[in-house]
């Protein structure tokens, strides 16, 4: 049964307000930016924001008053510096409040790590002597009881949803996605039910031809939306690749409150969809993103 | 990192290309490394290519290289720094590494870092008031479980500061004994910051000292841009200039200087 959604579609029926949603599993690529903004476009507010490093997709969110609270290791813009809109919403609750659950990178993954498997926290000793383990109740401190010594126990996040981006997916959400993985294996797993953004979807058994590829199996999935550049500004090996300029453009265009509403205004709330929003990116610079060297993989027989 | 915008000097290389030469002198051939991002992530490729080919460089993202990337990179998961990397696992499998104890360095950037190399990226300052910054990133967990880690920060009285008001990612903590009270493993903490003024290392006691000084730079300079008063090691050297093949290097791969001006 096809679960092929338009991005409207995926994202009215399963990004219910108020819900915690991991955005983001790949870092730096593959930010599922086509699936924010429509969020932002449906007005949804309230929702609770999960990702170790998001590079500007967050900043713009709470900018747009969607998001109520975060749960992250770093918010803010890679390439240039701080989130304004991030820093705003910190500082002086412009356009609303937000609560700031600070983490590390490896608390995030160990969060969502047990949450996938399905126990209520994982050990590390990562956090020990920082105030980010005193800060966050979701970080406990406690006496191994196998051995001599002192642990944080990192309590499992369980997102009502995941958007992730992959390069390809059938329509029964089977997923090949490679490149940078970061959380999204593990995110996919802890969220109770996945959406995933594809830069192509393909015949099930070119799928089912590389079955270690698929990192998302269909029946963790609810939709699947087909959405070319779908991640742009940020890249999808084998596809496309970094838009800087456009990061440093935010960067300069999002400096003040006034500035990211007309930002917000021009690229996201009057382009109703990723198509339109590439027509304002331009041919131009979409010839100049695409792949200019192919390298293929060896390929894996999988015959007997 | 600031403005550490300086123009080429007489001597024929920009402060930045010093700092980055001395980062990339922090790390030893054949060593496991969390590279980070911005000067160390180019000092770490000018040591891949000059004293440390068989270095091995660690990227949050799960990305792992014993080969440079092939070009500069603006954030680690860039497509060049995954084209042709040794691995490209997921985050866990990179901190994994670090949590066995495995991964010799480690390069942080850091807003504010103090007496005992506490670092702080989570709050700073901006006029006078408190300010929030992007947060940890995985430099708190660099911190807790490298062998040892370098930082690399402009040296201005704001910034190296007598006690961070956060503790994003732990030195010392107050002193000698702390890292093992906390129940960090023995052995593990800072071992450098380079600033835009000299080096500092750390002495038994867990305290910075200045160590080396950059050629130019007057010992009372960085006195007076430092927020507590400053131990200068017994035998204070200068810092070495960057050799030549090291800044062909960092010009080979930053020509429009985008992160070494």
């Amino acid at each position: 049964m096809s679960k092929v959604l338009t991005m409207r579609d995926a994202v009215t029926r399963h990004v219910p307000d108020g819900a915690m949603v991991l955005l983001g599993a790949q870092l730096e690529q593959m930010i599922p930016f086509a699936a924010g903004h429509e969020i932002i476009r449906q007005g949804k507010r309230d929702l609770q924001l999960v990702g170790p490093i998001s590079d500007i997709l967050f900043d713009q969110m709470i900018g747009a008053g969607c998001v109520a609270r975060v749960f992250a290791a770093w918010v803010g813009n890679v390439s240039a510096g701080v989130g304004y809109c991030f820093r705003r919403a910190v500082e002086q609750s412009d356009p609303r409040r937000l609560d700031v659950v600070d983490y590390t990178n490896f608390t995030v993954a160990l969060a969502l790590h047990a949450g996938a498997m399905g126990v209520p926290f994982m050990p590390t000793y990562a956090t020990l002597g920082s105030d980010v383990l005193g800060r966050n109740g979701n970080l406990r401190e406690f006496a191994s009881p196998v051995s001599e010594e002192k642990l944080v126990a990192v309590r499992a996040l369980r997102p009502e949803v995941a958007i992730i981006h992959a390069q390809r997916a059938d329509a029964e959400g089977n997923a090949h996605l490679w490149g940078n993985l970061g959380v999204a294996v593990d995110g996919a797993r802890a969220a109770r039910k996945v959406i995933v953004v594809a830069e192509e979807i393909v015949a099930p058994d070119v799928i089912a031809s590389d079955p270690n590829r698929t990192l998302i199996p269909g029946f963790l999935v609810a939709a699947v939306a087909h959405e070319p550049w779908g991640a742009h500004p940020s890249p999808v090996q084998g596809y496309y690749g970094r838009d800087h300029a456009y990061f440093t453009q935010y960067h300069e265009q999002s400096k003040t409150a006034a500035d990211f509403a007309k930002w917000l205004e021009r690229w996201v709330m009057t382009a109703p969809d990723r198509r339109a929003y590439m027509d304002l990116v331009g041919a131009c610079r979409v010839g100049e993103l695409g792949v200019k060297e192919h390298a293929l993989s060896a390929a894996a027989d999988f015959g007997y | 990192m600031g403005s550490i915008a300086q123009t080429e000097t007489a001597r024929g290389y920009t402060r930045s290309e010093l700092m980055v030469a001395a980062a990339g002198r922090e790390v030893r051939d054949g060593e496991l490394v969390f590279v980070g991002m911005r000067l160390p992530m180019l000092g770490f490729m000018v040591a891949k290519r000059t004293h440390a080919p068989n270095a091995v460089g660690l990227y949050e993202n799960g990305v792992i290289r014993t080969t440079p990337a092939p070009e500069l990179l603006y954030t680690m998961a860039d497509p060049p720094n995954l084209r042709g990397a040794t691995q490209l696992g997921q985050m866990l499998d990179v901190m994994n590494l670090l949590q066995q104890g495995r991964v010799q360095a480690g390069f942080l950037g850091a807003a504010e870092v103090d007496r005992f190399g506490n670092l702080n990226t989570t709050w700073g300052r901006r006029g006078g008031a408190q300010t929030r910054l992007p947060g940890s990133g995985g430099a708190c967990d660099i911190a807790c479980l490298a062998q040892r880690t370098v930082a690399l920060l402009a040296h201005e009285k704001a910034r190296l500061v007598e006690r961070v008001t956060y503790i994003t990612s732990p030195g010392y903590g107050a002193g000698d004994g702390w890292r093992k009270q906390q129940g960090l493993r023995a052995g593990s903490g800072p071992a450098a910051v380079i600033t835009t003024m000299g080096v500092l290392r750390f002495g038994e006691d867990g305290e910075a000292f200045l160590a080396s000084l950059h050629p130019g730079v007057h010992v009372e300079d960085v006195l007076s841009n430092t927020g507590w008063t400053l131990r200068v090691a017994d035998r204070l050297v200068e810092t070495p200039a960057p050799t030549a093949a090291e800044l062909a290097v960092m010009r080979e791969l930053d020509p429009k200087r985008f992160w070494t001006k």
